[in-house]
Order: C-alpha cells, then sequence, then structure tokens
C-alpha cells in the first residue's frame, strides 16, 4: 500500500528536512521512496512544501492530487494544503503557529490532530527542532514507520559536520511521540 | 555494491557521469539544472577532472567540442535557452562526428519561459535542433537511478557512434530525490583512435565539419544516415507493458510516465484493459513497438506535458494503424494520476477515435 504525505510550512522551519529524513528512514526500512520539493521561488520565510511517498511497490507518481496525510506547519499551509486530503485523512496542524478553534478545520472528513511543536520541541531542549517534534509525533500516531528505526537512521542520515547534532534530533522525535502517547 | 543512497536526480546524474568517465564539464548557471555543475564542480577536480564555469553557453558547447576532438569524455548541461545558445555547436559536434553528453533539465518556454517541470523540449531535442541534417542520440530517463545509469548509457552509445548524446529530464527528475545504487567507476575507455591526441609518431589526424570539395558533401551526409539507422536497428530501448487483449496504450515518457503509470495501475486494478509504453530513448524511437501495439490495440493515447510533440513521432511510427489520441498539459502544468485516469476512462468509453485537445 502507498503512503503519500505532504509537509508544508514556511522556508526555515525544516519541512524539507523532515521530509528528507523521512524518505531516508523509510528507505533504509526497505520501502521505496520518493522525496518531491516544492520548486520554484522559495526562500527563508517564504513557502516550501515536499511530497513523500512510500511504498513496498514500484512507485509511480512522486505528486499527488491527494494525500493520506498533510503536516501544516504555517497557517498559509494550513490553509492551502488541507484540501490536498484525501477523505479520512490526517491533518496535522503545528498549533505553536495556527491556534486551534472549533471550527478548523473547514472540512469536516479529515483527522486533525494539533500539536505544539514548537513548545515541545522547547521541552526537548532546542527549540528550533520544532519540525522533528512534529515528525515525531505524526509517525507515533500513524505508525508508518517505528519511531527506533527513524531515531536508528538519523546520523546516517546527517552529513559530517552536522553529526553532532544527532542525539538533538532523536529527543525532539521522543518528545513529539510522547505528546501522541499523552493525548 | 548493492547500498541504496538517497540522492536527488541531478545529483545521480552528475554521479553517473563521473563513473562513466567522464572528466570534463564546461557549463553556465541556469535553474533548473543547477545542482549538476554545484556537485560537480566539487566532485570532479577530487576525481582528477576538469570544472570550468564559462563565460556564456556558447562557450561551454564549444568548450566541450575542443575536449571532445582531444578523445575525453566532455559534458555540460543547461536548461532551455541554454540548450538553444548551444546549438550551432551541437550541430558542428554531430558535423565532427564527435562524442559528447548534453543534459537539458528543460524550462517550460518558449523565451525565458519559467522553472516547472515540462516537456516542451522534445521536438528540439529529437530533430537535432540545430542546422543540417543530423540527429542526437536522445535518451529520458524516469527516476532517478536512471538518471544515473542513462548518463553512463549516454557516453557509451556517444562514442560507439561518434555523435552527440542528449539527456532530457526535467525539474521533477532533477529536483526529486529517490534511492540510487551505484555501480561504481567503469574501466577507463580506450583511448579514442580519431581523437586528436598528439601526432607525435603517427600520422596526423583531422577532424572537421566543413566538406567543400566536390562530392563530398552528399558522401559525409549519407555517412551521418547510416549511422541513425544503425542506432534504429540496434539501440532502441523502451519500456512495454501491455497485456494481452488491451484495447488502450497510453504512451509516455519521463516524469509525465511517473504520472500515468500510476494511473494505469490504477485503471488496470479497476479491470480495464489498458497497457503503457514509455520511449526511454527518444531518438532512436521505438518505432516497431508503437506500431505493434497500434495493431493490436487499435487505440493509442499519448500524454504529454506540452501541447503535442512526440505525439508526431507516435502517429509516424503507426503510419495509420489505430488511433492516436493526445491530452497535453504545458507550460509548467503537471498532472495528477486522476486526471490521466479520467482521460483513460474517457477515451475508452467514447469510442470515438479522435485527436482529443484540450
Amino acid at each position: 500500500m502507498e503512503y503519500a504525505v505532504v509537509m508544508a510550512g514556511f522556508g526555515g522551519q525544516g519541512v524539507l528536512t523532515m521530509g528528507d529524513l523521512l524518505a531516508f528512514s523509510g528507505m533504509k526500512a526497505g520501502y521505496n521512496v520518493t522525496w518531491m520539493p516544492s520548486y520554484g521561488v522559495e526562500m527563508r520565510g517564504g513557502a516550501a512544501n515536499c511530497t513523500v511517498v512510500l511504498s513496498k511497490e514500484k512507485i509511480g507518481a512522486p505528486i499527488v492530487g491527494a494525500a493520506r496525510a498533510v503536516i501544516a506547519m504555517s497557517e498559509p499551509a494550513f490553509n492551502k494544503f488541507q484540501d490536498r486530503l484525501v477523505p479520512g485523512g490526517l491533518l496535522m496542524v503545528n498549533s505553536s503557529l495556527v491556534p486551534a478553534a472549533e471550527t478548523r478545520p473547514e472540512r469536516g472528513d479529515v483527522e486533525a490532530l494539533f500539536v505544539p511543536a514548537r513548545e515541545l520541541a522547547e521541552e526537548s531542549g532546542d527549540p528550533k527542532m520544532a519540525n522533528l517534534t512534529m515528525l515525531g509525533a505524526f509517525l507515533a500516531r500513524t505508525g508508518l514507520l517505528e519511531l527506533k528505526q527513524v531515531a536508528g537512521a538519523v546520523s546516517a542520515f546527517l552529513p559530517p559536520e552536522k553529526k553532532k547534532l544527532a542525539p538533538g534530533i532523536k529527543k525532539a522525535l521522543f518528545k513529539g511521540q510522547e505528546y501522541i502517547a499523552s493525548l | 555494491m548493492t547500498e541504496k543512497i538517497l540522492i536527488k536526480g541531478s545529483v545521480a546524474l552528475a554521479r553517473g557521469a563521473i563513473d562513466a568517465g567522464c572528466r570534463c564539464y564546461f557549463g553556465y548557471p541556469i535553474t533548473p539544472q543547477n545542482d549538476i555543475p554545484e556537485f560537480l564542480s566539487d566532485a570532479l577536480p577530487k576525481a582528477g577532472g576538469v570544472f570550468i564555469q564559462a563565460e556564456s553557453e556558447l562557450a561551454a558547447i564549444n568548450m566541450v567540442l575542443g575536449a571532445a576532438a582531444a578523445g575525453a569524455r566532455a559534458m555540460t548541461s543547461s536548461s532551455g535557452p541554454g540548450i538553444s545558445l548551444m546549438q550551432e555547436g551541437l550541430s558542428y559536434l554531430a558535423g565532427s562526428e564527435l562524442p559528447a553528453v548534453v543534459v537539458n533539465i528543460t524550462r517550460s518556454g518558449p523565451g525565458l519561459g519559467g522553472i516547472a517541470p515540462t516537456q516542451g523540449d522534445y521536438h528540439q531535442a529529437t530533430r537535432g535542433g540545430g542546422h543540417g541534417d543530423y540527429r542526437l542520440i536522445v535518451l529520458a530517463p524516469d527516476s532517478a537511478q536512471e538518471m544515473y545509469d542513462l548518463a553512463g548509457e549516454a557516453f557509451n552509445l556517444a562514442f560507439r557512434y561518434r555523435n552527440p548524446a542528449m539527456i532530457l529530464a526535467d525539474a521533477i527528475l532533477g529536483q526529486m530525490k529517490e534511492p540510487v545504487v551505484l555501480h561504481g567507476a567503469c574501466p577507463a575507455p580506450e583511448p579514442a583512435p580519431w581523437a586528436l591526441s598528439g601526432a607525435a609518431n603517427r600520422p596526423p589526424r583531422l577532424v572537421k565539419s566543413l566538406y567543400l570539395a566536390d562530392g563530398e558533401m552528399p558522401v559525409h551526409n549519407w555517412k551521418l544516415y547510416w549511422k541513425y539507422e544503425a542506432l534504429k536497428e540496434k539501440e532502441v530501448r523502451v519500456e512495454v507493458d501491455c497485456p494481452p487483449h488491451c484495447s488502450l496504450v497510453v504512451v509516455a515518457y519521463g516524469s509525465c510516465c511517473r504520472i500515468a503509470r500510476t494511473a494505469v495501475d490504477r485503471a488496470q486494478r479497476r479491470g480495464l484493459a489498458v497497457g503503457l509504453i514509455r520511449p526511454v530513448t527518444l531518438f532512436p524511437f521505438p518505432e516497431k513497438e508503437i506500431r505493434q501495439a497500434a495493431e493490436r490495440a487499435r487505440r493509442l493515447l499519448v500524454v504529454e506535458m506540452n501541447t503535442g510533440q512526440m505525439v508526431d513521432d507516435v502517429r509516424l511510427a503507426c503510419n495509420g494503424a489505430g488511433t492516436v489520441s493526445f491530452k497535453g498539459y504545458p507550460g509548467g502544468e503537471v498532472p495528477t494520476p486522476d486526471q490521466i485516469e479520467a482521460e483513460i476512462e474517457r477515451v475508452m468509453k467514447a469510442g470515438e477515435l479522435r485527436v482529443c485537445q484540450r
């Protein structure tokens, strides 16, 4: 079965990295994967998104009309990408930037899950790792990959000059998982 | 060596070129192909090669010509307008029978256009593009793995036939990351027997595209012609997935075919008798396979991210057999699998066989 997730937010929030790590971990876990970034005039503070597909089968389209899950890290991403979900899909929202309200999302046929990604990142020791607390929460909610597998892939994923970040990244991933377990 | 690494298609292509023995890169920056020179600017000197950012595309392609004349495995890459600027050099390469690899990560055009994925340069690539009676070998990868594999294949074909080869891809294939298995460096190629490598202790050689003497030019043109005929005979690469009794065959290449693949898979799962043909070489074109599919299925649907270019080659290949429909997504518009699936269903239901423009 094919699983497609769209991750979107502001440039600089690490949405491309979050997808890259998911795709890399999926590959290490034996899946076929594609990671397709939005490509254009993106820059820090602008909009960024990527689509990650995991499948046991050969993957056709790396871009999907409707995804099983959307991770919205910013208000514009929340507004734009909820329409890109299949009915019954999972909408994960960064409530540190997108306030939850009873009327949100407008779509009633999806599961919305608000995660205070930045606060969780602060608690785990680095506020810049909101993307990774969110990824941890996403994996905990979906079971798409085991969090242990992803945490185990972090060191190999990082380029040599960034390997020192691995412990912090793993902490952030597990912080997201803890949050889901606490709900 | 079966370890997979997760890399962008452009990086896979650059690594494929190095593993195929490419040691000379000359280019001028343009989006969306910049990941290729970015990677090579670091990796090629480390591999003992030469990386030069030329002052223009004209300079870059003529540096390629010079390196090729000396027998080096040389390449350049560009996008849309940059490739247009290189056409004179490509014509000279073909006329001089020099091997080289040129990569076009297309821009949606015409003119400066945009950087979104598109297939608008099919005609330019497959018809030669510059002046004179020549063809390029044109390879159309559809995955990061093929970006790697076909970079090597392009060099091999270019040297075997002494003809420039083009890899035609777009921003989807360049930017997408996928697992790639690297095969490692191929053994160093034999020195070419025609290369201008220094005439000490041997008779001098000549590489040229100027033929002014009486009767020389047609002889040269016929020589090129027979080379292209040999390519058509021996070097067609194509993926054919046509179940028995299918009544429609979709024809698509490159990134567009990835999307068509998903649409065809879904249609097949729903019980529709539909097949898929993916030309991997756009020149030589898989005429025989397409003709056979048209004779059996009687109906073809060509899907391209342009207003209709490869469809001309499909019609020529069919030569009246079956009926050819077309669906186009030009100017950077990328179809979803749902859209192509709907088109498959529409064409199959309609039964009326006509060319359907959008």
